[in-house]
């Protein structure tokens, strides 16, 4: 068993024709994605990979039933490719864009909520099931099968890890990126419950940073509902406060989102908080035992 | 991007949220003549940084006189490490009561957010929860008239006052979705028995829906390096230390920093040249590097979107059109490893794998050439 995505997963790529598109679909099939079509507008009938390219999503949808979709759209048109695909009764949409405008996030989420679809991001890498279905950017070789759900506000720190955690022997039941910006479908109570529910999934690793609450939201959600040992790493400990660090989301203003607060409400959730990435691979074996 | 108070309150009126008389000047001269035709006025500095009132950036003047000395010594004045340009005069309207309201978004519910308080006029910050009415919107349902009501009614707002509420909030929400703010704020919303006026804006536009918003005013408060980076699609923040660090990503690039400050060293910056950057990024984001004169440079690169032989084709490329006499430290890892790493190699430059190891050997180089903390 595995969460969101599966060997089963059937997988639509929006934006497939597109560079990115067109080498993210490349990389997703070797890994053993099932990609049933990509859809750019006014490219019907072309094929890239193997996989066939319609107008639509619907139109793709009638030929090849599918559970997800990956957006390779561009920011400007990502909020039309993301309804479309909702619309068209996709249930796992993963939103790879970034500088996707908040008010069409809002929207998006709006959609989503009422046909009751799981989102993904915007601005993260994906998800994957170890082994099974990786539906991102991500490269593919460090997400190989085992006992460790990760999640992440990050994406490249998160590789970071994934990739530490392998060399320690420890492959991951899925991991999931919830993307950098202020808005996102997932947050890591989502993930983690999801987690909990996993019997595959023994430990699980939050990949956090400064900025915003969402760390704080999970490490009171932790304390109530999760039983798996959950071990932390929080980025942007030497960060001056008041300056904007790229994500939407990594600004600290008035105390908030603090990587103090972060650090204690975790700790006293029980949650071990490793101080430097490569500690943690460290601490999670120690959770095993 | 923020907005100054008066390019807000113009926003406001044309949205017919009701807003003080006033104008905008920047000499004492101009100054005097809007007290006269305002008959006494509040002398208010425009600048984007808060606590304006608290450091002597507001005063109420009755005089002409009054005014041009008021305005005369606010413009040669400097909040939160920015010159004043310009004053706004306003026509003093003492209110009832203040009110705050504003509209925002709220990441946790993702969705908008309404709040509104009897307790105007102050940091909202140090508001009690209690006081403060916090009011989720639904972005397929938008904004109607119950909405105001029920806030009126948690407000205890009675009377004629929660019609002027009902359209007030209506124009604000109408505001907020055409010009994507991500925060409208009005503190103190001045209550005047049936009327309420904004007499104070803060109004801050989403950066990312800047493309389709052009008619708004551009307000730039960047540093000149801040300003280059972004025109180039990196994200630059200088710190001030020694090692300069360029990364692909804000997590790991702020990983990397809290490992630089772990080894003792002080990071110079923070640069995140992002995501899938091609080889034009990348050699412009290497040469805004070079053009801080760091002691050393330590690039760590996990690459997913990111192409490793793209990001080594672009660091081989600078190096030998502009020679590079800095040390610097390459880790380098991802998709397209082997490739970039070839090309490295290639040009005699050592690649390491471990990010652990690269930034203490840069540490520990950046200490050889008097750096440290």
């Amino acid at each position: 068993m595995a969460i969101y995505v599966e060997d089963k997963t059937r997988v639509i790529v929006q934006g497939i024709t597109g560079n990115q598109g067109s080498f993210h679909a490349s990389q997703m099939l070797e890994y053993g994605t099932k990609i049933v079509a990509g859809v750019t507008p006014g490219k019907h009938g072309e094929v890239v990979h193997g996989v066939p390219v319609y107008n639509t999503v619907s139109s793709a949808m009638q030929e090849h039933p599918a559970d997800a979709s990956v957006l390779f759209t561009p920011a400007p048109f990502a909020k039309d490719a993301a309804l479309e695909a909702l619309e068209a009764g996709i249930k796992i949409l993963v939103l790879i864009p970034e500088h996707i405008p908040l008010n069409d996030a809002m929207e998006i989420m709006a959609v989503a909520r009422y046909r009751g679809a799981v989102v993904v991001g915007p601005n993260t890498f994906g998800l994957v099931s170890s082994g099974k279905c990786k539906i991102g950017i991500m490269p593919n070789r460090f997400f190989t099968p085992g006992p460790v759900g990760v999640v992440s506000r990050s994406g490249t720190l998160c590789y970071e890890i994934v990739g530490q955690l392998k060399n320690e022997g420890l492959g991951t039941t899925t991991v999931v990126g919830l993307g950098g910006d202020r808005v996102v479908g997932q947050h890591f109570t989502d993930v983690l419950q999801e987690f909990e529910k996993d019997p595959e999934t023994r430990a699980a690793v939050l990949v956090g940073e400064i900025g915003g609450s969402a760390e704080e939201e999970a490490a009171a959600y932790v304390r109530e509902n999760i039983s798996i040992p959950v071990v932390a790493y929080i980025a942007g400990k030497s960060a001056p406060s008041g300056k904007r660090m790229g994500h939407a989301g990594a600004i600290i203003e008035r105390g908030r989102g603090s990587f103090e607060s972060k650090e204690t409400s975790l700790s006293e959730s029980g949650i071990k908080v490793a101080d430097l990435p490569h500690k943690i691979p460290g601490l999670v074996k120690e959770a095993l035992e | 991007m923020k907005l100054y108070e008066y390019m807000g309150k113009k926003l406001f009126a044309d949205y017919h949220i009701p807003i003080p008389r006033g104008r905008v000047v920047e000499t004492e001269e101009e100054a005097s003549k809007a007290a006269v035709e305002l008959g006494g006025a509040v002398v208010k500095s425009q600048v984007l940084t808060g606590k304006r009132g608290k450091s002597g950036g507001i005063s109420f003047v009755d005089t002409p006189e009054e005014a041009s000395r008021e305005a005369s010594r606010i413009l040669q004045m400097e909040i939160g490490g920015e010159q004043v340009k310009n004053v706004l005069m306003e026509e003093k309207h003492p209110p009832e009561k203040e009110l705050y309201l504003a509209l925002t978004v709220d990441g946790e519910a993702r969705r908008p957010l309404v709040l509104a308080s009897q307790y105007g006029g102050m940091d909202i910050e140090e508001v009690p929860d209690e006081h403060i009415v916090k009011w989720p919107l639904d972005a397929l349902v938008g904004y109607h008239p119950y909405i105001a009501r029920e806030i009126c009614h948690q407000l205890g707002i009675e009377g004629k006052a929660v019609k002027s509420f009902i359209k007030l909030l209506g124009s604000l929400y109408q505001l907020f979705k055409e010009k994507d703010a991500e925060l409208l704020e009005i503190n103190p919303l001045g209550w005047y028995g049936e009327e309420l006026i904004a007499l104070d804006s803060k109004v801050v536009i989403d950066d990312d829906a800047l493309y389709r918003q052009k008619d708004l005013p551009q307000v730039e408060e960047k540093t000149d390096m801040e300003k280059k980076a972004s025109q180039m699609g990196l994200a630059y923040v200088d710190l001030g230390g020694d090692v300069a660090v360029m990364a692909n990503g804000a997590g790991i690039t702020m990983a990397t920093l809290d490992l630089v400050q772990h080894f003792g060293g002080t990071p110079a910056n923070f640069l995140d040249f992002g995501g899938g950057a091609g080889e034009e990024k990348t050699a412009g984001a290497l040469e805004l590097l070079l053009g801080t004169n760091p002691r050393v440079i330590l690039i760590n690169i996990f690459g997913g979107i990111t192409r490793c032989d793209v990001v080594a084709r672009a660091f081989v490329n600078v190096k030998e059109r502009q020679g590079i006499a800095i040390p610097f430290f390459f880790r380098l890892v991802g998709t397209n490893e082997e490739e970039g790493r070839k090309i490295l190699e290639e040009a005699g430059i050592e690649v390491f794998q471990s990010m652990k190891e690269a930034v203490s050997r840069a540490v520990e180089e950046s200490k050889k050439q008097g750096g440290g903390q």
